[in-house]
């Protein structure tokens, strides 16, 4: 072998490199759907194995005898777990220190003021309640999506106070009137938060607000061959994009994973993920209209976003990059505590409800920009 | 011994510089007389640079291209409240884009599109008057005018999108923003918008001619050089008086594939190719959102997309459903 031929095989090589733009193989791909229609999902077993282990179900703790007296007859100001016995209230206590509670601060008192465990004055009691509620809520409210899986504290926070995927409203670059050099919204690789953009695209990079707050429509392509009727702009479809990279990339799955790509709107020939994610669409949305935006004025300031307003859910706060949370373990059923199904929960707040002025200000201006002519 | 190729070569010819055939002045502009050379340009091909010929339909359009640019390329570096590092930084995610829909045709405020509609107007007059300078200089020099109609084809699918498609939809916003990557994220969204593109089957012919152009281009380009050594590259005068470079070219195909372009044809082949690209491409956008709306149930309607057999529990629209919207 020559020179010639070896400087050949080198080019070949480092050009076989740069073809997999960054990701090295080797990437497995599974066919989902029939053969021919590219129905399929890529995954890289070396990057799958770090996923994996970030995402292992947390500490449960042993099972909490049902009988016995009520919590609620021993304890004073129970609220939402008013239908449990001192030995299950018990066991969701422990468990949420050990799933919330921060590091450095691994007990009661992080919630509870010590002198007097009914106080409610701590923010972060006052939002447990809340999040407890919620979290029964989900379970026997929105089977739809978490299904029989369901969810307890830790699918979100993971050992932590804060979970780690959360959302808050754009604040924009700030040049939303300026005279020259306006984003509307988007064609920037750095957010008006300071994060890089969803997929690094320069789509629109806040389709949280319009979508999984307000009620913006989603759906863009037309119902019928030919025109007139769909009065759908590029734009618009330009903010449902993002959304949808969103959910791809919080679930670590290809477009594919719910879509036939050839009709993206065709339900016929969508995967049954797709009406999963259909209900997770509205769940996200009512949980943060319903249990998020109600906490306005309860987070302290150091808590928000730079608008004022609360720390939001989307796909990517329960998912953390996998189809389903823990790759489909579940920890909720090891859990009768959080199922909420002995008695009827706090009805579910309509769209939109109780938001703060700032927060409707918020919605009302996405929808314009996403509208657009509708 | 130094032999000289028609590329990468290692011999630099110097010949007093050619100041091209006479022709008729018109005008007050007129060509320039000066040239010089340049030794790396000698290497890759002809080392004498000019005579320039600006005329003042090239001035006018080298002015209205640096208005354009300038707009596009402030408002990108204003998005970045002026910051040259994240302008480097960024300078593939950011654009100008524009007006919003609810602006339809109207003018919009300069910050909400404005900038996009005069940047667009002072782009197109640039490209217009470009096309203009190519017809007069070859007019100019007794040549026909091949090039600037092919150059009209893709100002036909430059006008298709920014201009005429806009204006007959009603509203600006459906043209394309002006920025690396907004521009790539506006034709996902367009395809994503109308039904998937790839069932418009003017697409497919414009990327039939794209293909076709490069495959042709390829294979012209292999064949001449393959030639060359019989006086190949010459190939007006091959057109003329065929000599051995023709013949064993032409054989050469017909042994491959049974039929031969001649000299002068493989040019057609080559500029309708490329002449239908653009054209077809243009008319595929043009009949987008107009005519059709959702390209594949299009295809579905006319017996073009097949259906496959579902391989997967199939569910409704769960928007369909009662008591599902919650």
């Amino acid at each position: 072998m020559n020179t010639t031929h070896k400087l050949m095989l080198a080019a070949i090589a480092s050009l076989g490199l740069l073809s997999a733009c960054g990701e090295r193989p080797p990437v497995q791909t599974v066919q989902t759907g029939y053969r021919g229609t590219g129905m399929e999902q890529n995954y890289n077993p070396r990057l799958m194995k770090v996923v994996a282990e970030r995402n292992q179900i947390g500490g449960i703790q042993p099972p909490a005898d049902s009988s016995g007296p009520l919590a609620k007859d021993i304890y004073q100001n129970v609220q939402v777990l008013n239908d449990l016995s001192v030995g299950e209230f018990t066991r969701v206590m422990l468990s949420m220190t050990e799933w919330v509670t921060p590091a450095e601060q691994k007990n009661c008192t992080y919630c509870h003021n010590a002198e007097n465990y009914s106080d409610g004055s701590k923010y972060q009691y006052q939002v447990a309640r809340s999040m407890l509620r919620m979290t029964r809520e989900i379970n026997s409210q929105w089977t739809s999506h978490v299904k029989q899986t369901g969810v307890t504290c830790h699918t979100c926070h993971r050992g932590g106070p804060v979970p780690q995927y959360k959302w808050f409203t754009d604040p924009g670059s700030g040049r939303e009137n300026a005279f020259v050099g306006t984003r509307a919204g988007q064609n920037s690789a750095i957010t008006g938060l300071g994060m890089t953009t969803i997929g690094h695209s320069s789509l629109p990079y806040d389709p949280y607000t319009p979508f999984l707050l307000g009620d913006a429509n989603i759906r863009v392509e037309g119902t019928k061959a030919l025109p007139p009727g769909n009065r759908s702009s590029v734009k618009q479809a330009e903010w449902t994009y993002s959304l949808m990279v969103h959910m791809s990339e919080s679930l670590g799955v290809n477009c594919t994973y719910c879509h036939n790509t050839r009709a993206w709107s065709s339900w016929e020939q969508s995967r049954p993920q797709r009406s999963t994610a259909w209900y997770g669409i509205r769940m996200v949305r009512n949980l943060n209209n319903g249990y998020l935006l109600p906490l306005t004025q309860v987070f302290p300031q150091h808590r928000k976003g730079p608008t004022g307003d609360v720390a939001k859910i989307n796909c990517a706060t329960c998912h953390q990059g996998v189809y389903k949370p823990y790759f489909g373990q579940s920890m909720a059923k090891d859990y009768p505590e959080l199922q909420g199904a002995k008695k009827p929960p706090a009805a579910p707040a309509d769209a939109a409800p109780a938001a703060t002025p700032t927060a409707k200000k918020v919605i009302a201006s996405a929808d314009t920009s996403v509208r657009g002519r509708l | 011994m130094a032999e000289y190729q028609n590329i990468f070569t290692r011999v630099q010819v110097t010949a007093p510089h050619y100041p091209g055939v006479p022709h008729e002045p018109r005008g007050v502009w007129v060509r320039g007389v000066k040239a010089s050379a340049n030794y790396w340009l000698g290497k890759i091909g002809d080392a004498q640079i000019g005579p320039f010929y600006l005329g003042s339909t090239g001035f006018a359009s080298i002015l209205c291209f640096i208005i354009a640019f300038e707009i596009v390329g402030l408002n990108m570096l204003a998005s970045v409240n002026w910051n040259p590092l994240q302008f480097v930084r960024q300078l593939f995610w950011l654009a100008l884009e524009p007006p919003a829909p609810q602006y339809g045709l109207r003018l919009p405020p300069l910050h909400d599109g404005g900038w996009w509609l005069m940047a667009g107007f002072f782009l197109t007059m640039s490209v217009l008057l470009w096309w203009v300078r190519t017809y007069n200089l070859a007019r100019k020099l007794k040549m026909g005018t091949h090039t600037a109609w092919a150059f009209a084809s893709a100002i036909w699918l430059f006008l298709v999108l920014g201009f005429i498609r806009p204006v007959l939809m009603g509203s600006w916003s459906e043209a394309v923003p002006f920025g690396i990557f907004a521009h790539l994220d506006w034709t996902a969204a367009f395809s994503l918008r109308y039904g998937n593109l790839l069932y418009n089957p003017f697409h497919a012919l414009s990327i039939v001619f794209l293909y076709g152009s490069v495959l042709l281009f390829a294979m012209h380009a292999g064949t001449i050089m393959a030639v060359s050594r019989f006086g190949g590259e010459r190939e007006v005068e091959q057109s003329l008086d065929r000599g051995t470079a023709s013949e064993r070219a032409a054989l050469f195909w017909r042994w491959t594939m049974g039929f031969n372009a001649t000299m002068e044809s493989i040019h057609r082949w080559a500029w309708w190719f490329a002449v239908l690209c653009t054209l077809t491409g243009g008319i595929g956008i043009l009949l987008t959102g107009t005519v059709v709306d959702n390209w594949y149930l299009w295809a579905v309607k006319h017996g073009v997309a097949p259906s496959y057999p579902a391989t997967f529990e199939v569910l409704p629209d769960p928007a369909t459903l009662t008591g599902a919207a919650k």
